[in-house]
């Protein structure tokens, strides 16, 4: 058994270590929110927190993920309030929507890190986030959104 | 899904001339035996229906798979109905071709940028018939001439009196009257919904992770698999396979073979995925294994020494090459295979019981796949069950029907619920590629430098023809369409088509035919205006005269960019107009070149006739997709070598990124005309006003795609 912290929760996973986290994820906990694009760390629709930072889970072993905090689009917010979730909302961002967890999930460490990003922080933060529907001009806007929502304090 | 017994309904097929002249059939309406067996649910045809409560439920038929119909379709249907669209409640309609059909091509299918362009007027029908029902229902209880009675949403009013019935309230009453077959529509003017902006209803599911696709779905004793796939695209077969390895990889149930490989069956998808690496499989490699792209280019070009099927014809254009004097301009077009690359990889979940086949897929074409598992299954179409979920992507690549093949032969095979799902190496391998081709040209300007004759020759395979389609012997409407059409008024026009199909596996890639076409047809102009020793822009104005709607978006779309306004330094702009799948659409690039050839799109304006706009935010997301889709096919490429496909992943087939991405301004010409499609048209134009603009800051004409730096790179 692979304890982990997921979302604020204690877990217990049976399975290899070398399980990527996202197969854990997905598969063992339900959480389904994360998803699979490329398997190699190519377009960002698995990524995840650990500890705050942004990382590839299809290519996390989850033995990597042991006593570190995991968070995931599920638990970015309580109740799905985060300002980047409002301004996806208000930007009318996902089309098909496959992607945008991952881009979400970017976007959250960069504004964790960056709270008024240039357009610059935004295309480096957001390289590795592959959006096939194209939808990144809309993306663009609504990080900048995200970062005036989250700096009127809601 | 849905809860009514929707299949009980009589049938009947009303028409009534509507739209671009298209006869839509209409289907109604219930029998007394269905009124009985639901009570208190007023449902006058398979789109909605209304409870004792008042509340609406709406069926959409088309697909999500990112184009907004399961917001739009709504909008329509509660716009006509008079009701709250914020209180309705939206289902996805199962396989039911009888109901559910697309009223133009007969199919539950949907591909071709078809969802409002062949449905607004049915769903618009549908909403009016109920309220016009509800109405006379109202005049009735109220014992008032009907003309007296109006709605307001999800309320009829009585106008003289302001007497009020909730819609709820009229259902039992409203369920007993005649289906009008012909109800009064509404004006433009009273349009709540059509033509206003509307936030989806979608988007909170895709911004907590809670929406869920066919990657996604979790039946109760599922397994799932992934198929090891031959080396070759196709046509390959299993030899033999030894599954001792695999079988000792701890999860993995079951290895089978089926139709497109051998079947690695596990308790969990990471299980599958060493599972199938632990296999050994020998392959006999069929006919495809000496196939090349370098072979393919080499045969095109000897091919297109021969004459070609004729696929558009007005004058003499040979003759008029042929004269003396004036000018001629000659060029080949050369553009490779391409993968769809849906984000979502392909999947597909079946369960077969005694009672039939259940199926949840993120499909294009649920009636499609419902008669192909079917027929695996050995089951009437009905005793099928579509569950359609959210498509992560669709772009034509999933109304195919591999992944539902997989799914339903592996379930059958293990006697147990199978999610199949395949890797992104799986996709870009073993997909359905937008046709390769090649494109001779010749034009010839007269002594004035008007354009006389343009001939063009196409040599490629046809999709339709590959897929039995299209008869053998004539023209495949998919080669030539955005080529045979060209919208120029030029006296002598040739265009044919050199059918010359090696067996790779070709596909509907968003835009078809028009997303090559275009690039070629509007690439050449451009040459040809240059030729002339004209502005592109007003050469192409001029040959526009019989083509109203084409110039219009062309006129649209350089007033809006300035063009002929000074640009900084090391800029430049191109321009180009194309009609596809109903619509109307003009691009103008503004570009630059670094030294290193990267080519930068800073800007893209598009002028868009997609006839009434029914959904204003979501066109403009529709063409700001396009063009991203459509700059990723002008890098991307499919070669094969030895029958393999080359590429594998996102670092060798890349897609344009957040800092590669322009900024599109979008521009919807206000019309009147029956609706076109958006999913497709905003693709075709984006190429070439690209290139087109590398023309004019450069010199150097791109003729062959995919577009290499070193191409433009300076020496």
């Amino acid at each position: 058994m692979i304890a982990l912290n997921v979302n604020g929760q204690p877990k217990q996973v049976d399975v290899e270590p070398d399980t990527p986290l996202l197969w854990v994820l997905r598969d063992s906990l339900e959480l389904t929110g994360t998803k699979y694009g490329c398997g190699v760390a190519q377009c960002g629709a698995c990524t995840v927190h650990l500890d705050g930072q942004p990382v590839r889970s299809c290519v996390t072993p989850v033995a990597a993920a042991t006593g570190r905090k995991v968070t995931t689009i599920e638990g970015l917010h309580p109740k799905a309030e985060h300002p980047l979730q409002k301004a996806w909302v208000e930007e009318q961002v996902p089309q098909c929507g496959y992607c945008q967890s991952g881009q979400i999930m970017s976007a959250a460490a960069l504004l964790a890190r960056t709270p008024s990003p240039t357009d610059k922080d935004i295309d480096d933060a957001m390289a590795g986030n592959i959006c096939r529907c194209g939808t990144y001009q809309r993306l663009r806007k609504a990080i900048h959104r995200a970062a005036a929502l989250a700096k009127g304090g809601k | 899904m849905t809860s009514m017994p929707l299949s009980r309904r009589a049938i009947l097929k009303g028409s009534a001339a509507l739209g671009a002249g298209l006869v839509i059939g209409f289907r109604l309406p219930l029998s007394d035996a269905l009124a009985q067996s639901e009570p208190g649910k007023f449902a006058p045809n398979q789109w909605l229906s209304i409870d004792r409560d008042g509340r609406v439920t709406i069926v959409n038929s088309v697909p999500e798979m990112g184009q907004g119909t399961s917001t739009s379709m709504p909008m329509i249907v509660a716009d006509e109905l008079d009701v709250d669209l914020a209180k309705v409640k939206v289902e996805q309609a199962p396989a039911n071709p009888k109901l559910y059909a697309n009223p133009v091509t007969g199919a539950q299918s949907y591909g071709g940028s078809r969802g409002i362009r062949d449905h607004l007027a049915a769903w618009r029908k549908a909403g009016a018939a109920g309220r016009e029902m509800l109405k006379k229902a109202a005049a009735d209880e109220w014992g008032v001439p009907v003309d007296e009675v109006d709605t307001e949403p999800g309320t009829v009013i009585h106008k003289p009196t302001g007497r009020k019935l909730l819609y709820g309230q009229l259902v039992d009453k409203a369920q007993k009257l005649p289906v009008p077959q012909d109800p009064k529509l509404k004006t433009k003017d009273q349009f709540r919904y059509i033509g206003k902006e509307f936030s989806r209803m979608d988007l909170p599911s895709k911004t907590d992770g809670k929406a869920i696709y066919g990657y996604d779905v979790r039946v109760p004793g599922m397994l799932i698999a992934s198929i090891e796939r031959p080396p070759v695209v196709t046509g390959a077969k299993v030899k033999s396979f030894d599954a001792t390895a695999a079988k000792q990889v701890k999860g993995v149930r079951d290895v089978v073979q089926v139709s497109h490989g051998v079947a690695v069956v596990a308790s969990s998808t990471w299980a599958a995925f060493k599972g199938r690496k632990a296999l050994k499989v020998e392959w006999d490699e069929g006919p495809l294994a000496g196939v090349s792209s370098v072979q393919i280019g080499k045969e095109y070009a000897e091919a297109a020494k021969q004459p070609g099927l004729e696929a558009k014809k007005v004058g003499n254009a040979e003759q008029a090459l042929g004269a003396a004097g004036g000018k001629t301009v000659d060029a080949v077009y050369e553009v490779p295979f391409l993968e769809h690359a849906c984000m979502e990889p392909m999947n597909c979940t079946a369960q077969i019981t005694p009672a039939g086949v259940t199926l949840w897929v993120p499909t294009q074409s649920p009636g499609g796949h419902q008669a192909i598992a079917a027929k695996i299954a050995g089951v009437a179409p009905e005793k099928v069950t579509v569950h359609t979920t959210m498509l992560g992507g669709g772009f034509g690549r999933r109304g195919e029907p591999d992944f539902v093949i997989d799914a339903v032969e592996t379930a059958k095979a293990v006697k147990a619920p199978v999610k199949v799902v395949w890797t992104r190496e799986d996709d870009i391998r073993h997909g359905f590629y937008r046709p390769a081709t090649y494109n001779h040209f010749r034009a010839k300007l007269d002594a004035q430098g008007q354009a006389d004759a343009w001939w063009h020759r196409v040599v490629g395979p046809g999709i339709l023809m590959q897929k039995g389609r299209a008869k053998p012997g004539t023209v495949d409407g998919s080669a030539v369409s955005g080529a045979a059409d060209l919208p120029y008024d030029i006296p002598n026009l040739q265009v044919e088509w050199k059918d010359k199909d090696f067996g790779v596996p070709l596909g509907f890639w968003r835009s078809v035919g028009s997303s090559q076409n275009a690039f070629v047809t509007e690439s050449f102009i451009d040459e040809v205006a240059h030729a002339a020793g004209k502005d592109p822009y007003e050469f192409r104005r001029a040959l526009l005269g019989k083509a109203k709607r084409h110039r219009t978006v062309l006129e649209t779309a350089a007033q809006k960019a300035n063009w002929g306004a000074p640009l900084p330094a090391g800029r430049a702009r191109g321009i180009a107009v194309a009609f596809s799948y109903g619509s109307y659409a003009a691009h103008v690039a503004e570009v630059s070149v670094a030294p290193d050839g990267t080519v930068r799109v800073h800007k893209l304006v598009c002028a868009i006739d997609c006839g009434i706009a029914v959904n204003p935010d979501q066109i403009r997301a529709q063409i700001e997709g396009g063009a991203v889709y459509a700059m990723t096919g002008m890098y991307d490429q499919i070669t094969l070598d030895r029958g393999r496909v080359q590429q594998s992943n996102f670092h060798d087939y890349p897609m344009i990124r957040m800092a590669g991405a322009p900024m599109v301004e979008t521009h919807i010409v206000d019309s009147d005309e029956a609706p076109g499609g958006l999913g497709e048209p905003g693709v075709p134009t984006v190429a070439p006003s690209i290139t087109n603009a590398i023309f004019a800051l450069t010199g150097t004409r791109i003729r062959r795609l995919p577009l290499r730096p070193e191409d433009l790179k300076k020496a």
